[in-house]
């Protein structure tokens, strides 16, 4: 037993999103805040206390018709891993080790019951994948009934964020240990997003696995901390070293340099920052 | 009514003027406190924090008055540790400002936390990774020192003086008062320091995040060198208001002229450093991570550039000019432009530490956000001044804060009640004129 620990192998668990394929059409959103029991309230016109763990961002080239361009980008929690294995931008910073980094599966987690609500995470995620619980959730008449049994409700004063649908990582590991498999299936562990989408642009896998759909399709790079290979894939923000497991597609050059900034005349991605 | 408490020598107002103020602080106080008890029952709904300010104006409040109440630590080194024996005449009066501000700022975070009834987790489960940690263990620690050194005060009133043991226990303190002002001084180091490094840290917000030795970030030595330089100016400021309100001097200028010096010269140099760590973050840092200087300070109503100047310049260089110079010190109206202005720099480079890395956006897609206050928030930011206000109002009524108060303004004694009180005084008193060092 104990050498079976030794020799296994970690999965890293990430998202491909081809951005060519995106419609905007919000299911990812509506999927997400199903599966996992997101608050919501009356109103939410006010979109800076709205609970979105996948939110869809529109982007446009700015440019005038007709060469207008527009694209809908979906951002979970981009699951960083940091410059070293393990140090996320807000796992770093949790003063009550109330989010942790998973080596088994890359995913960053969430103990709602640890948090104690400083949002010291929230300051630190460039993403803004990170939500706090400003009200204690009011479900409509009867809508417990339909509230996910697998996934915990969240209090007031806590913070909370995309999981990658972990509780279905967790079904799934339960099933292949009950049929006596050790690994899943690439398709035994999808997340709720991933399955929702109908045109088919979310992607979802190990990423250390080389047969999986995701690393055949951005082809990371593991002695540049998972920088993808495919020149048509890019990351959120990689310049600032926060190595998200998301990946994007895009055929479009803007769409690809609005995933990060750069200096005015600036045309090659510069190597990252490295934090200590 | 209350004479047998004031201390020996000194005259205070008559007892319904003493109360009427109280009174009209307490009414802040109270709407603060009420305010409090909104956030704490109905949650932080009641502020208008979102998911983009998740630190705001009461963080940045906390951290304003850490940074000012570091006069405390840093007097406290210059007195104890260094040597500096003019400054036994402010040093009361730098632990009772230290006192006040430490306790506020963990009432500020006791009401900061979505959780307040989990706010025990930071010790138990503590990260050590985290800045915030460190933050919690050496600011609690140091308020206990703080309250070590606020102790022995309050066994001087008059009344409990007169109890022995009270009495002894307070000479006691004094007598290993060095000890706790060099634990004071390490600890503040650390606490204003991570401080500074919550900001600095954040590897994910380039306008926060700069580069240090081993885990510390610039800023946790800007943060340490920036409270040392600036909270001994708010001692100096609060002193001087304090004279105003009361309309009689308290400290003797040698006292007010070193602590100025010493500041000034701080200053002077933190500005400097603060200089080229702005030079290298624009110049380096940010550019590697494709930002330029404009890019944080522009297309929003409030960030503008000013604020860096006003910060570097006008709140650093300005007072830091004036404080290291014999004549500009020694002249009042400079002197209460320099102090001032260098509360302001102080308070303005916490803001801009806590909040514009808030409004700042990262993403090339989102957009600045700007942020207005609740009245919650404010009422709960304004209570720890209102707290403040009540404690230095008592604490100078009944204790003898200012060891030079009598010797400064010569009063004529009441033979009769002067008699009555030496009959009742212990043989062991300590000598009037001697303070918490030197007993």
């Amino acid at each position: 037993m104990k050498e079976g620990r030794t020799h296994k192998r970690f999965q890293k668990f990430g998202m491909v999103i081809d951005l060519d394929k995106c419609t905007g059409c919000g299911s990812c959103m509506v999927a997400c805040m199903a599966e996992n029991n997101v608050p919501f309230r009356k109103d939410e016109s006010n979109k800076l206390l709205s609970i979105t763990w996948m939110r869809v961002y529109k982007l446009t080239n700015g440019m005038p018709f007709p060469e207008t361009d527009v694209c809908y980008l979906p951002r979970p929690c981009m699951q960083c891993a940091g410059q070293h294995e393990g140090h996320s931008p807000c796992v770093s910073v949790c003063p009550a080790i109330a989010t942790d980094y998973s080596m088994e599966s890359g995913i960053v987690s969430q103990i709602y019951t640890r948090c104690f609500g400083c949002r010291y995470c929230m300051a630190s995620c460039p993403y803004h994948a990170r939500y706090f619980n400003w009200w204690d959730p009011i479900w409509p008449d009867g809508m417990e009934k339909y509230l996910s049994p697998n996934v915990s409700p969240r209090m007031r004063g806590v913070v909370e964020k995309c999981s990658f649908c972990f509780h279905r990582y967790q079904r799934a590991k339960d099933r292949a240990y009950m049929e006596g498999r050790r690994e899943l299936q690439e398709d035994e562990y999808q997340t709720a997003c991933t399955q929702a989408c109908p045109a088919g642009a979310i992607t979802f896998g190990d990423l250390n696995n080389p047969k999986h759909a995701v690393s055949e399709m951005v082809e990371p790079d593991p002695k540049h901390s998972g920088r993808p290979k495919n020149p048509n894939a890019f990351r959120l923000l990689e310049r600032l070293g926060t190595n998200p497991k998301v990946y994007y597609l895009s055929s479009r050059e803007w769409v690809r340099r609005a995933g990060d900034n750069y200096l005015k005349n600036e045309k090659k991605v510069k190597k990252p920052v490295h934090h200590g | 009514m209350d004479s047998a408490l004031i201390p020996r020598g000194v005259k205070r107002c008559p007892l319904w003027q003493f109360l009427l103020f109280i009174g009209a602080a307490g009414i802040v106080l109270l709407w603060g406190v009420y305010a409090m008890f909104l956030c704490w029952f109905k949650g932080l709904n009641q502020t208008n924090m979102n998911d983009y300010y998740g630190f705001a104006l009461w963080i940045w409040a906390d951290l304003a008055v850490i940074a000012v109440g570091g006069g405390a630590f840093f007097t406290g080194l210059l007195r104890y540790i260094f040597g500096k024996d003019a400054l036994k005449n402010i040093i009361n009066y730098a632990v009772l400002i230290g006192f006040i501000c430490y306790s506020s700022a963990l009432l500020i975070l006791a009401i900061d936390i979505g959780q307040p009834l989990r706010g025990w987790f930071i010790f138990w489960h503590a990260n050590v990774h985290s800045m915030l940690t460190e933050v919690a263990f050496c600011l609690s620690c140091y308020f206990g020192v703080l309250t070590i050194e606020y102790i022995p005060l309050i066994l001087e009133n008059r009344q409990i003086d007169k109890v022995p043991f009270f009495h002894h226990l307070g000479h006691n303190m004094h007598e290993v008062m060095a000890v706790f002002a060099a634990t004071g001084a390490f600890l503040s180091f650390f606490h204003q320091g991570s401080l500074g490094g919550v900001a600095g840290v954040l590897f994910g917000r380039p306008f926060a995040f700069r580069e240090g030795i081993f885990i510390w970030p610039w800023t946790f030595f800007l943060f340490t060198w920036s409270a040392a330089a600036c909270g001994p100016c708010f001692t100096i400021l609060v002193t001087k208001i304090t004279e105003k309100v009361v309309g009689k001097k308290l400290v003797k200028d040698n006292a007010i002229e070193l602590l100025a010096k010493i500041s000034g010269w701080m200053l002077l140099t933190y500005t400097i450093a603060k200089f080229i760590d702005t030079w290298y973050w624009v110049t380096v840092l940010a550019p590697s991570q494709g930002f330029t200087l404009m890019d944080f300070y522009s297309n929003n109503p409030l960030y503008g550039i000013w604020i860096l100047i006003t910060e570097i310049a006008i709140c650093g260089l300005v007072p830091a000019a004036i404080l290291i110079t014999p004549k500009g010190r020694k002249n009042p109206v400079a002197l209460w432009i320099a102090i001032s202005l260098a509360v302001v720099g102080v308070c303005l480079n916490r803001w801009v530490m806590v909040l514009q890395i808030m409004a700042v956006p990262v993403m090339t897609f989102d957009n600045w956000v700007m942020y207005l206050p609740s009245w919650q928030e404010v009422a709960t930011t304004i209570l720890p001044g209102a707290y403040g206000v009540i404690l230095i109002a008592i604490s100078y009524r009944y204790l003898p804060v200012f060891p030079n108060e009598a010797e400064l303004n010569p009063m004529e004694p009441l033979p009769a009640e002067e008699a009555e009180e030496k009959s009742v005084e212990p043989s062991v008193d300590l000598e009037p004129e001697l303070t918490p060092a030197e007993a």
